[in-house]
């Protein structure tokens, strides 16, 4: 089961868990509804929108509420701490939390206690939060864009905020930014590099890059790489290996873009609905010339 | 030597020649919500990010100068707002991101201030997205910022509460020092 934790932008919903499904604009959580704008809610429609494709099987989703104040994010680690145990989860995947490393920690403590340790991936708050306390190898992927990976190749950087000036956040430095993070022991096993172009890096090595179909505006929008780690979290979960997934997941994001044919103003949920359709053209295109790293 | 060089000369030796402490907050937002508090009132001060020592994760401090203790610590007390301690500075503390990324989209104009961006339709000055970043205030200043004008629109530093919110403020300022009149 893929299992997907994050928080909304709503101080009092409490946990829920339970089944992932898309309708419309939104997603149900057993019986919540959350608007998928940008953030969690986003990559969790992303994934239904592929295992739909692939599996038909739901994703199962985590979700607290936090306005930034991290007590949300607090509890719901807590409750995964003492909980996580009771449910088969084989991916797991960790996204807007509040970089809190203690409970980083404990949580990472109990997945290390399980019998069958789940394939961890972690972007935004939690990835911070990993690499903050020393522990990026111990994951599977990282779904950095450029400007975190620069905070990831600063080995004394907590936070995005405090990368140093001369570790420049562009594009054509990122092979550059890769070796860094790796010599640093602040990489995940795999990288998934989000730009104008997307790198897939695999213990270290540049194994590909995806430049194509572009669509500039994808940039501006909240959401799109959220999308991505969603994308990517359910090609995995449906057997695809790391690397492969990863190229494929960028390949279907652009390509829903491209169907979307957004502006910088444009929501979310325009690539999101395009997905399920990008995929299959990509799976489609990708039989006989997607190479199997 | 042009005259900025030596007035920034004569700043860092003076900044050489005075002790510093610094403030821990619980939180982010008491951190803002201070800094607000003490620029006001006209204090020299600086936001920072902690030692290695003492971080706990998503955080900021604020250096000031040992001298000026009684009168900030009385400030704050007048504002109501509470303190974890304060320390002297024994090593160089972390500096916040100073560098921006604009890119012209035509009609749009977004800035990049660390991990965050704005996205301005620049005839109307609506703001058309927030991205990037990583803290669950994110998605809440995306939501309360979006679709409004810039003139208009709460402050990332008023409303947040994480260090990605202190990002989007610098973005803000500097899409609003773009836009605005």
């Amino acid at each position: 089961m893929l299992a997907i934790v994050g928080t909304v932008p709503d101080h009092e919903l409490p946990i829920i868990h339970g089944p992932l499904t898309v309708d419309g604009g939104q997603v149900k959580l057993g019986d919540r509804i959350v608007e998928i704008n940008r953030g969690t809610p986003a990559l969790m429609a992303a994934a239904c929108a592929t295992q739909e494709v692939l599996t038909g099987k739901a994703p199962y989703g985590f979700l607290v509420g936090d306005i930034g104040r991290g007590s949300g994010s607090r509890h719901l680690l807590k409750y995964l701490a003492e909980h996580l145990p009771e449910f088969e989860v084989h991916i797991l995947t960790l996204h807007y939390l509040q970089p809190i490393a203690h409970w980083h920690d404990r949580l990472l403590q109990t997945i290390e206690g399980l019998p069958c340790r789940p394939l961890l991936i972690a972007d935004a708050g939690f990835m911070y939060a990993a690499k903050m306390s020393g522990c990026a190898e111990k994951y599977d992927l990282f779904t950095p864009d450029v400007g975190e990976l620069a905070f990831l190749a600063d080995e004394s950087a907590p936070h995005p905020f405090y990368t140093r000036g001369f570790i420049l956040h562009e594009e054509n430095r990122v092979p550059d930014l890769v070796r860094m993070a790796y010599a640093n022991k602040n990489a995940a096993r795999n990288l998934l590099v989000k730009g104008e172009s997307d790198y897939v890096v695999r213990a270290g090595q540049i194994v590909d890059t995806v430049d194509s179909p572009a669509e500039e505006a994808m940039e501006a929008m909240g959401g799109t790489g959220d999308t991505l780690t969603g994308i990517v979290s359910a090609l995995i979960a449906a057997g695809y290996g790391i690397t492969e997934a990863s190229l494929l997941a960028c390949k279907t994001n652009r390509m829903a873009g491209f169907l979307a044919r957004p502006t910088p103003a444009s929501n979310i949920m325009e690539i999101v609905r395009h997905i399920p359709a990008a995929l299959r053209q990509v799976l489609g295109g990708c039989r006989s010339s997607v190479r199997v790293l | 030597m042009s005259l900025l060089h030596i007035l920034k000369k004569e700043s860092l030796q003076k900044r050489k020649d005075v002790d510093f402490g610094i403030l821990i907050f619980e939180t982010t937002s008491d951190v803002i919500q201070a800094e607000n508090t003490l620029r006001r009132a006209g204090c020299e001060i600086r936001v920072m990010g902690p030692p290695p020592e003492i971080r706990t994760g998503c955080d900021l401090v604020i250096e000031y100068p040992i001298m000026d203790q009684m009168l900030i610590l009385r400030i704050l007390g007048e504002a109501k707002i509470g303190y974890r301690d304060t320390v002297p500075v024994t090593s160089p503390l972390l500096t916040p991101v100073d560098l921006y990324f604009v890119k012209d989209f035509g009609d749009y104009l977004m800035v990049r201030a660390a991990n965050m961006k704005i996205t301005v339709d620049k005839k109307t000055r609506f703001i058309v997205n927030v991205s990037g970043g990583g803290c669950p205030d994110v998605p809440y200043l995306a939501h309360e910022m979006t679709g409004k004008r810039l003139d208009e629109a709460p402050f990332p530093r008023d409303i947040g509460h994480t260090l990605c919110a202190y990002a989007l403020q610098l973005a803000y300022e500097e899409v609003a020092r773009r836009c605005l009149p």
